[in-house]
């Protein structure tokens, strides 16, 4: 095997600055594209929407596409009040997206395959929802644990299951992201790794080499597949990250069943 | 888990030790909750007072302008509608007056044509009775010639029969019974 397929998740420090108790801090890699995707997302639609045309270019359209995309899926879940959440909803796709395309480039890190940043992005939605349903509901925030039309014997199983179903959700959502990437990126660099292995059999010539040439191609072919199947994860996951986080702002809205 | 406690001295020795899993690795949470933290901040605050207020202010201009737009049109529309109703009107109206003057034109002259006719016919009446009555006149004079002649053949007759010639009175009165049969 040419390289170990984790080694892409490695968290290098670039530039120490300390620690905080017992906690190393450092300017690292991870952070690098983090900044670089928010610097990228920023920029990106400032520029396109500077031009602020009535009829647009192509920049802006996409810009518009991206933006549409979005408000459509929050109004569509969460009703026309949850438009007020459409900025943090909006970020959290836009990052993700960017994150998660960022990683398809080769040697670039993932930041979203580190499962400490999907669960913050995860906690992040919950506790919104938690925050703002209290904050707008009071103690009637807690119907959400309490279906409806469920006879009496029956409610406080009910309950206990929404209230494991609600408290999942931090980890499925983060899970879901996290596993997605993480999986993806180890089976493009497992499927590369056999390439280069094949590839070098393939150079040692005669019956070996014709084996080689033939049983690197596979793999190649499989990579190029993958390659095309994780852009579209990449982007399906930050979706279903946006959708999902649109459901659980809709309970914060709309505590009852 | 005595982690924590290592962390300098792991940090350089991650490289090395493959068996640790990156993404599980607790030593580089705080770094990553930090950035992650800073990074999104800052993506939220420039979405929410800068990118979203811009795109959706591009939106809304484009939409009223839309709704603009054809609210004029079918204002326009509304207007050509009605000025076209106008100019229907107008021309039943015109086409009305038009025939009423027509009419009462051939009233008119029906009228004329008529008052002349009558002067005219008068007048040729006029002009037959004023004839008929010269007439009469001369066939009266005549007439009264013709008594005057009758006397005076009939005085010649009888004074060449009798040799002697008659009262003029006798005469004329036997002239004038004899016309008078």
């Amino acid at each position: 095997m040419a390289a170990n397929p984790i080694e892409q998740f490695e968290i290098k420090n670039l530039i120490p600055l300390g620690n905080i108790g017992g906690q190393e801090i450092a300017f690292t890699n991870s952070a690098l594209f983090m900044v670089g995707a928010v610097a990228l997302i920023t920029l990106g639609f400032t520029a396109a929407t500077a031009g602020r045309s009535l009829v647009p270019g192509r920049a802006q359209a996409a810009a518009e596409v991206l933006y549409e995309f979005v408000a459509g899926t929050l109004r569509q879940s969460a009703g026309e009040k949850g438009m007020k959440f459409f900025p943090f909803v909006f970020s959290l796709f836009m990052f993700v997206l960017t994150c998660n395309l960022l990683g398809m480039i080769p040697g670039f890190f993932t930041v979203t395959s580190h499962v400490i940043v999907t669960f913050s992005l995860a906690i992040l939605v919950i506790g919104t929802v938690i925050v703002y349903g209290f904050v707008k509901h009071g103690a009637h925030f807690l119907r959400l644990f309490v279906p409806s039309g469920v006879p009496g014997w029956l409610l406080p199983f009910m309950v206990v299951i929404e209230l494991i179903s609600f408290l999942s959700r931090p980890i499925s959502l983060s899970l879901r992201l996290f596993a997605n990437m993480l999986a993806g990126h180890v089976a493009l660099k497992v499927f590369a790794g056999f390439i280069v292995g094949l590839g070098g059999l393939a150079a040692s010539g005669g019956m070996t080499g014709v084996f080689g040439v033939a049983g690197a191609a596979l793999p190649l072919a499989m990579a190029v597949a993958l390659t095309a199947f994780e852009f579209l994860v990449a982007f399906l996951q930050a979706y279903v990250f946006t959708i999902l986080t649109c459901i659980y702002l809709h309970d914060a809205l709309h505590p009852g069943h | 888990m005595a982690q924590p406690i290592t962390a300098h001295a792991e940090v350089p020795g991650i490289e090395g030790e493959g068996a640790n899993f990156p993404p599980f690795d607790v030593n580089t949470f705080g770094s990553q909750l930090l950035w992650l933290a800073i990074t999104f901040a800052v993506l939220y605050l420039l979405m929410s007072r800068v990118i979203v207020p811009r795109l959706s202010g591009i939106l809304e201009d484009r939409r009223s302008r839309i709704a603009g737009d054809l609210r004029i049109a079918a204002e326009s529309k509304a207007r050509a509608e009605e000025a076209g109703e106008a100019y229907e009107k107008a021309l039943a109206e015109a086409r009305g007056r038009a025939q009423a003057l027509a009419q009462e034109t051939r009233d008119k002259l029906a009228a004329e044509t008529a008052e002349k006719r009558a002067a005219l016919e008068a007048e040729l009446a006029r002009n037959l009775a004023d004839a008929e009555a010269r007439i009469t006149a001369g066939k009266d004079k005549a007439m009264g010639n013709v008594e005057a002649i009758a006397s005076d053949a009939a005085t010649a007759i009888v004074e060449r029969l009798t040799g002697q010639a008659p009262a003029g009175d006798a005469v004329s009165t036997a002239v004038g019974k004899a016309m008078a049969q």
